[in-house]
């Protein structure tokens, strides 16, 4: 299959086949990658981990170090380009590192702002200038970069920033006033990206070195969570910056604080694979360890299934962080390098998939929640003990549904954004709504005894279900359903759902086609396990949706055409659940 | 000064080995390959002295083609090139230091560095027979070494029982490395991209002619006792008497 052919709009998926071949999955990793994913996960392991507790707290001398030792193993330079002394690799990279530097949220979450929202606005809007002045030392770790877009008052509302720039009355320098809030690396970042308003009215970016005059970091915050790095407001007090040092276009800065949330939020669906993992490797060591009743408790249905459905949710979590990954990828690499405008048009590549990454960083996240939580629940009262290690991965978890977007914001712009490019008539959404009409309300055919049959006939019945929930929606709203956030969710949440299944499900038929037998066995267990939830969720998704935006006939229609859709006969669950249960206690690890 | 480095692949230490039903061997399925730590301490040491002087660092090891990921990453730590003897079954301890003697042979190494043993089998043998099958000098379990200036001698000093012995070798020499040597730099990305362009000489085994039929036959493997659960004591007269007549250590 070409790069062409599988390249899939952002959003498609919803009304397309997608087979096995054209998605990328950890099967895929070249050497490269799998030897960049070890090199990582040792560095955590030998450097970091010991240290946990100087760095909960606040050894940011220490944290600096890290950093800046990541930078010696290139692990800084992953997106850069060749020109400024970077490596250029693609997405799926960059998310092995960011998924293997995840042990330890303090430390992914100073990684992930200096690599990702800290380097790529320079990256992509630079200047020559600007590059040559600032990545050298980004990319190195020789200076850390941190991104200011929040304030007191303004958070999802990003553009009702009120921190101000005014230019100089002799034109060389601009006047930046206000505050930046939730600052993270914070206290020891040499460069911060900061967006302001000139004359109170153009939204535009600003590349602020922390010894540019009236550039102040405040106090560190006390967090719930992620301790170990760094989180301060910044103030600025007629902070002069040179006009040199404006980024990209004048009142063009909410591009730059949108388009690299995209990226974000893709690597914070990476990020939160990893963090999962290990926290499941930790619960799973400690339930072969904890005797009650005289076995170890690892060896109770009760506990047991709590590892399974762990297990099946992050083998969906890591697949669709890594296919989304490939879908930009894929897109990325048709993008000739070097043409004029070269960023411009790789930035429409990745905004193409603005929805794949919001669901990657919703749904990543959520299961990085559940699992966090049952790890708790595995530790029992020693859970809630700081000595454990799942008390601080039960704290460090929260703020993933919170940054990079709260995951209500990226919710709504799943639907939101489907229903604008339907509207624009880049989708065809519309005749994809009656399409899915008429099956839906067609006699329901048994399904296919093909490969994962059942599991194929479940995502094409929910994808139906939400083309005709969201075909409601729109009759009922009209125009206005972009403001009917309850509807937005309810429908996000089924897109979601489908995603995640349609990756796991796609991704279980290429392990299975492998020939390795005991990973076939575990990746159908885990797609069978996985179907069900999702299935069940579907159920509450939908039927929220539907009494929403349903009355009389039409809401009787679309709750039986939900009753039709949700059905998936999960014979042998129960012998499923059991065997992850058994491969993750075996190996004390995600097993796959 | 051209140093060889032999390595050799091992499953991954942190992973939880389980041996087959029939004791016959471990289940290797889906379980990781790593370089042994020692002879990861071994090329990190080649790569050291390369800086210091300057030279080349030759990887070599004995396995299956898949042991080409784990010469990636003595090659992804900054070593030259690599020789691959391709081999399908495992090797006992005599066959693999002849093998090893052959490619030494061909590439007339200044000094060979290995790991004092791997840490699957832990038999601490393949230094000893590599020298004796070259007639070269040994210096095994080195914490350090020193080379004379013209290169001709090296000083290396090794962890024996209760304290350290400093020996002098004539090069070329076979030396083991011990844990405290160095410790091992971390594979960077620049290193790891660099190392797929880099040469993997691949030799099949049966082309050396080497006599590698197997003197030493593996009997059966079987896991370590579990750990039966501990007790506890009232006082010390207790634990003294239960250290004399229960453990007899006393």
């Amino acid at each position: 299959m070409t790069t062409e052919e599988k390249i899939l709009h952002g959003g498609a998926y919803l009304f397309r086949d997608t087979p096995p071949s054209a998605v990328f999955t950890p099967e895929d990793f070249t050497e490269e990658q799998v030897a960049l994913g070890e090199t990582t996960e040792q560095f955590l392991r030998n450097e970091v981990l010991p240290h946990v507790e100087r760095l909960e707290n606040h050894d940011f001398e220490l944290m600096v170090s890290l950093l800046r030792r990541f930078g010696e193993l290139g692990l800084l330079m992953i997106d850069a380009p060749e020109e400024y002394g970077g490596l250029e690799l693609s997405k799926t990279t960059s998310l092995v590192a960011a998924e293997k530097a995840s042990m330890y949220g303090g430390f992914s979450t100073a990684y992930a702002a200096h690599s990702g929202i800290g380097t790529l606005p320079l990256i992509y809007y630079g200047t020559k200038g600007q590059k040559e002045k600032y990545l050298g030392k980004i990319i190195t770790g020789e200076w850390l970069s941190a991104y200011c877009l929040t304030e007191p008052d303004s958070g999802s509302d990003a553009l009702g920033a009120r921190t101000t720039a005014t230019l100089t009355p002799d034109g060389k320098h601009y006047l930046l006033n206000g505050t930046k809030q939730f600052i993270t690396n914070g206290s020891f970042a040499d460069l911060f990206t900061v967006f302001a308003k000139i004359d109170r009215e153009h939204f535009t970016a600003f590349l602020v070195e922390r010894t540019f005059p009236g550039v102040k970091p405040g106090a560190e915050e006390k967090k719930l969570g992620i301790r170990g790095s760094s989180t301060t407001p910044l103030i600025l007090e007629d902070a002069r910056v040179p006009v040199e040092n404006v980024l990209g276009e004048i009142g063009k800065g909410h591009k730059i604080a949108f388009n690299v949330l995209n990226v974000g939020r893709l690597k914070l669906g990476a990020c939160v694979v990893g963090g999962g993992k290990y926290a499941l490797a930790e619960g799973v060591k400690y339930a072969n360890l904890r005797k009650q009743f005289g076995v170890t408790i690892g060896t109770f249905g009760a506990i047991r299934e709590k590892v399974a459905d762990m297990v099946a949710c992050l083998f969906a979590s890591e697949s669709v962080a890594y296919r989304v990954g490939g879908m930009v990828d894929d897109r990325l690499a048709l993008v000739p390098k070097g043409i004029p405008g070269y960023y411009e048009v790789y930035q429409n590549g990745i905004e193409e998939y603005s929805i794949e990454c919001a669901i990657a960083k919703v749904f990543c996240s959520d299961v990085l929640a559940l699992v966090a939580d049952e790890v708790v629940q595995i530790f029992g009262g020693y859970g809630y003990i700081q000595e454990y290690p799942a008390e601080r991965i039960y704290r460090d978890e929260r703020i993933n549904r919170i940054f990079e977007g709260t995951n209500e914001i990226n919710r709504m712009l799943i639907p939101g954004t489907l229903l604008r490019r339907a509207m624009k008539g880049e989708l065809p959404l519309q005749e994809e709504v009656m399409k899915a009409i008429g099956r839906l309300s067609a006699p329901g055919a048994e399904a296919p005894a093909a490969p994962f049959g059942t599991e194929k006939a479940l995502l094409q019945n929910l994808k139906d279900a939400f083309l005709v929930l969201s075909g409601a929606a729109a009759q009922r709203f009209g125009k206005k359903v972009k403001d009917e956030q309850e509807t937005l969710i309810a429908l996000a949440d089924l897109a979601i759902g489908v995603f995640a299944l349609e990756s796991a499900v796609l991704r279980a038929e290429k392990i299975s086609a492998s020939g390795n037998a005991s990973r076939a066995s575990l990746a159908e267990a885990a797609a069978k396990v996985f179907a069900f939830r999702t299935g069940e969720e579907a159920v509450s998704a939908a039927r929220r949706a539907a009494f929403y935006v349903g009355e009389g006939n039409t809401l009787q229609m679309l709750l039986s055409g939900i009753r039709r859709a949700t059905r998936y006969d999960a014979t042998g669950l129960l012998d499923a659940k059991r065997r992850l249960a058994a491969a993750a206690l075996e190996k004390d690890r995600y097993p796959l | 000064m051209k140093i060889l480095v032999a390595i050799k692949p091992v499953p991954n230490p942190d992973e939880k080995v389980k041996i087959k039903g029939d004791g016959s061997g471990i289940v290797l399925d889906n379980i990781k390959m790593v370089v042994n730590p020692f002879c990861e301490i071994a090329v990190e040491e080649a790569l050291r002295i390369r800086e210091k002087q300057t030279g080349e660092v030759v990887i070599m090891t004995i396995g299956p083609k898949a042991s080409e990921q784990q010469i990636r990453t003595g090659l992804a730590m900054g070593a030259d090139r690599a020789v691959l003897v391709e081999a399908g079954t495992d090797l006992d301890s005599l066959a693999v230091g002849k093998v090893l003697a052959k490619v030494v042979e061909g590439e007339k190494p200044d000094l060979v560095l290995m790991g004092k043993q791997s840490v699957d089998d832990d038999n601490n043998q393949v230094g000893q027979i590599l020298a004796a099958v070259l007639g070269w000098p040994q210096a095994t379990f080195a914490s350090k070494i020193e080379f004379a200036a013209d290169n001709r001698k090296a000083n290396v000093t090794r962890e024996v029982d209760g304290g350290l012995e400093t020996i002098e070798v004539t090069l070329p020499a076979v030396v083991t490395t011990d844990l405290r040597l160095n410790e091992p730099r971390y594979a960077s990305l620049p290193g790891i991209m660099k190392a797929k362009k880099k040469e993997v000489k691949v030799i099949p085994l049966a082309s050396l002619g080497v006599d590698t039929a197997p003197r030493v036959r593996v009997l059966s493997y079987a896991p370590p006792k579990q750990r039966a659960g501990g007790g506890r004591v009232a006082d010390v007269p207790e634990l003294v008497a239960k250290l004399k007549n229960e453990a007899k250590v006393l």
